[in-house]
């Protein structure tokens, strides 16, 4: 792709990059115990926390990096980080 | 939610992210966001890509604020200001330090900037090096603890109070741990017209050194701890203080980070983490924080 | 309408022609011999003289030309003036201008450079800034300052070029002297230089990034494309001074100007304000029958090597006059980028080079006399010594 004169770049472009491949852990839901308080979304550093219309979640794994920040933060326990198998 | 577009480069747990989520929250699509050189700018701009959905701008070290300044006047001479919010966000060392001329410039010409300062308390994105916002006692790799040093043997740089100085309408302290407050306290900045600061404690895993889970734990025991007083300045007059219930010792801040572990090994830490203590009972006097 | 000639100091000739370019965003920020155009700038704005544009007071040169990155960056034309030290202190930011393709403005009124301290007119200070990627041109005297500056825009804004543009003055010689003018007039202006439209800006409407991070893979090409841009201003610098003659009605030269050449046995090169002590000099002694010429340099960035080739290709010794000094290679660097033109080519005339008027000392007539013999004996004799001082006081060293 040619420069833009300047060197102007795209908007969202990051995206072509899979940071999912960045993780150990995986962060497992338990969506039983989940209390729908929505803060792993709003805390997830990454984007890959996102609320469904009933207000559980959907995990992104192209890009999650796999902090444990939503396993550490939820109220509930119904995050649990795992040990990813390759 | 605005925020970040994800595959950016920060590192898992990142702080910097969290911050400009929060702030991306915060504004809006009606803002233009100017970052000087760090991580937030570094990790999130690698020609050709970016995170940003916002318009952006980055320029040098230590000029966001002028180039923040710039923008607000050329949006005010063509007549293009409607309700378009111009937001600076920065690093500590960025703003406070290499960035000080700047941001006391457009804060004393009262340009209606937001001003949002991310402090993970040192140079991060070039390895960890000590800023005027590292705290007392903290081992950065040019204040690092050794035979002769207990780390940085200064305080952090006041940067609110500076700030309050130059008749800034509104100046906060807020934290990543706090995402509503942080949220709530930005928006109230880019409402407010004139220069605003948003001042945003923002723990890091890797120059802190702690497991990358802990980012908004470690970031909760600096508030509760008192070590991290959360206020806002309205006109100079202290505001809505977040009162401390229940003060925790600072040893349990401090033992939760790698960079301070060396107070609780070496001959003499312990009047250093006395120190430390002494500074959090002065925020809690000064502050009102009880 | 067609203004009268009027009697105004250069700094307000200039003050004025940036007035007419409807700048948006000026910031200003106070040096010697720079102050009396942000100054008169100031007034206008006081007076409500300069519409859909906003003056910015900062707090040092660096925010001066940082505040326009962030300006320009939003779409609007953009505007500064400095010297010296000020550019000194710009100098990193410079390169951030260039790389970003913001076509800001700027005057630099030459003045010497610390230390030590000195607030007199040499041109060390923009020649200490070539590399940048900045357009450099350099004014003969007033009526050209102010014409220029239009002529920067224009060519700045061009959207083959889009490189940030330098208007070089000398300090206190043209910043504060008094010279009949015409002033730019607002509806010629209007018509010579269109709106600034740019294709990318901070736009909530269009969300770009600009100032992303390039690594090795693609920094190489951002540098070639800058380049490639100061090619295409070779022949918008042309043009532009052609176009502002067809408007105007007046010519000062496009890259360069000749005086002289047609015969000339001896070529001097110079850029500034002692251009105009040369003309003097050289219809003084082409009466003794002596066949001199000069070759104006009004363009240093794009360097015009070809148009210089062609004006010098038939003398018998050239020799350039600097204003400037090149610590540890002992040239100017008009000296040392003429020499670097004709090198490799068939051009085998003898250069020579005199380094002066550094600190504002005077260049009177009987120096330029002096060099024009020292030249007369190289055509004899050979080249005796390349490059000197010529008005060194002996009784100080």
């Amino acid at each position: 792709m040619k420069i833009i004169i300047g060197g102007a770049v795209e908007p969202g472009s990051t995206r072509v990059n899979k940071t999912g491949g960045w993780r150990n852990f995986k962060p497992l839901y338990h969506q039983d115990k989940c209390i729908k308080c929505g803060l792993c979304s709003l805390l997830c550093p990454d984007c890959s926390i996102e609320e469904t219309e009933e207000k559980y979640v959907v995990f992104d794994f192209d890009f999650c990096k796999g902090c444990g920040i939503c396993a550490n933060e939820c109220p509930s326990d119904a995050i649990e980080m795992v040990l990813e198998e390759k | 939610m605005s925020r970040l577009a994800p595959g950016h480069r920060g590192c898992a747990g990142c702080c910097d992210a969290m911050a400009a989520n929060f702030v991306l929250e915060a504004v809006g699509d009606d803002a233009i966001v100017v970052s000087p050189t760090g991580c937030l700018e570094v990790m999130t701009t690698p020609y050709p890509e970016s995170s940003w959905e916002v318009p952006w701008i980055h320029s040098l070290f230590e000029n966001a604020a002028a180039v923040a300044s710039g923008i607000d006047a050329a949006l005010k001479a063509m007549g293009r200001k409607g309700n378009t919010k111009v937001v600076a966000i920065g690093g500590d060392g960025a703003t406070l330090d290499i960035g000080m001329q700047a941001i006391s410039g457009a804060f004393e010409r009262g340009d209606d900037i937001t001003y949002v300062c991310v402090d993970n308390e040192a140079y991060m994105n070039t390895g960890v090096q000590r800023s005027g916002a590292t705290p007392y006692g903290a081992s950065t790799t040019t204040s690092p603890a050794g035979k002769q040093s207990f780390g940085n043997p200064r305080p952090k740089k006041n940067m609110p109070a500076i700030l309050v100085a130059h008749g800034s309408p509104y100046v906060a302290t807020t934290s990543i741990s706090y995402p509503k407050d942080m949220i709530r306290k930005v928006k109230k900045a880019v409402d407010i017209e004139g220069p605003t600061y948003v001042h945003a404690h923002a723990p890091c895993t890797t120059g802190w050194k702690f497991d990358t889970s802990k980012t908004v734990e470690v970031g909760k025991l600096a508030v509760e701890t008192a070590l991290w007083p959360m206020y806002e300045m309205e006109n100079g007059e202290l505001t809505n203080v977040r009162k401390v219930k229940n003060q925790k010792p600072v040893e349990e801040y401090l033992k939760s980070q790698g960079r301070f572990k060396h107070l609780f090994t070496m001959d003499g830490g312990k009047a250093e983490i006395a120190k430390i203590q002494a500074i959090a009972d002065w925020n809690v006097e000064h502050y009102g924080l009880k | 309408m067609r203004e009268k000639m009027t009697v105004v100091e250069g700094s307000y000739t200039v003050a004025h022609a940036v007035k007419v370019c409807r700048p948006n965003v000026i910031s200003a920020y106070p040096i010697t011999p720079q102050t009396h155009i942000v100054e008169d700038l100031s007034q206008f704005m006081a007076d409500g003289e300069i519409p859909d544009c906003e003056y910015i007071n900062v707090e040092s040169e660096f925010s001066a030309i940082s505040a326009l990155v962030g300006a320009s960056a939003a779409g609007a034309r953009t505007y500064s003036s400095t010297t010296s030290q000020g550019l000194e202190l710009m100098h990193e930011a410079l390169f951030n201008v260039s790389g970003m393709r913001l076509p800001v403005v700027m005057t630099v009124v030459n003045r010497a450079v610390s230390a030590p301290i000195n607030i007199w007119n040499d041109q060390q200070d923009s020649i200490s800034q070539r590399d940048t990627g900045w357009i450099q041109l350099y004014a003969e005297d007033t009526q050209e300052a102010g014409d220029m500056t239009a002529q920067a825009f224009k060519v700045a804004e061009d959207k083959e070029v889009k490189l940030p543009a330098m208007v070089c003055m000398d300090g206190f010689i043209l910043s504060h002297v008094y010279e009949p003018v015409i002033l730019l007039e607002q509806d010629l202006t209007d018509e010579y230089l269109p709106k600034y439209e740019p294709e990318y800006f901070l736009d909530t409407k269009n969300p770009m990034t600009f100032g992303a991070f390039a690594d090795p893979t693609t920094y190489t090409e951002f540098r070639y494309l800058q380049q490639k841009a100061m090619d295409n201003a070779l022949e918008k610098i042309e043009k532009a001074a052609d176009d502002f003659n067809k408007i105007f009605g007046r010519y000062y030269g496009g890259l360069i100007d000749t005086y002289k050449t047609e015969d000339a046995e001896i070529i001097i090169m110079a850029m500034g304000s002692i251009i105009g002590t040369i003309k003097d000099v050289i219809d003084k002694v082409r009466s003794d029958g002596i066949k001199v010429g000069l070759v104006k340099v009004r363009s240093f960035r794009p360097f015009p090597v070809e148009a210089i080739r062609k004006a010098v290709a038939d003398a018998s010794v050239i020799v350039t006059l600097d204003k400037n000094i090149s610590l540890g290679l002992n040239e100017g660097a008009l000296l040392t980028e003429v020499k670097s033109s004709l090198y490799n080519t068939d051009i085998n005339v003898p250069v020579m080079g005199f380094m002066l008027g550094h600190g504002g000392r005077d260049i009177p007539r009987r120096t330029i006399r002096m060099i024009i013999d020292k030249a007369k004996d190289t055509m004899r004799s050979g080249i005796a010594v390349e490059s000197e001082f010529a008005d060194l006081r002996g009784d100080l060293v």
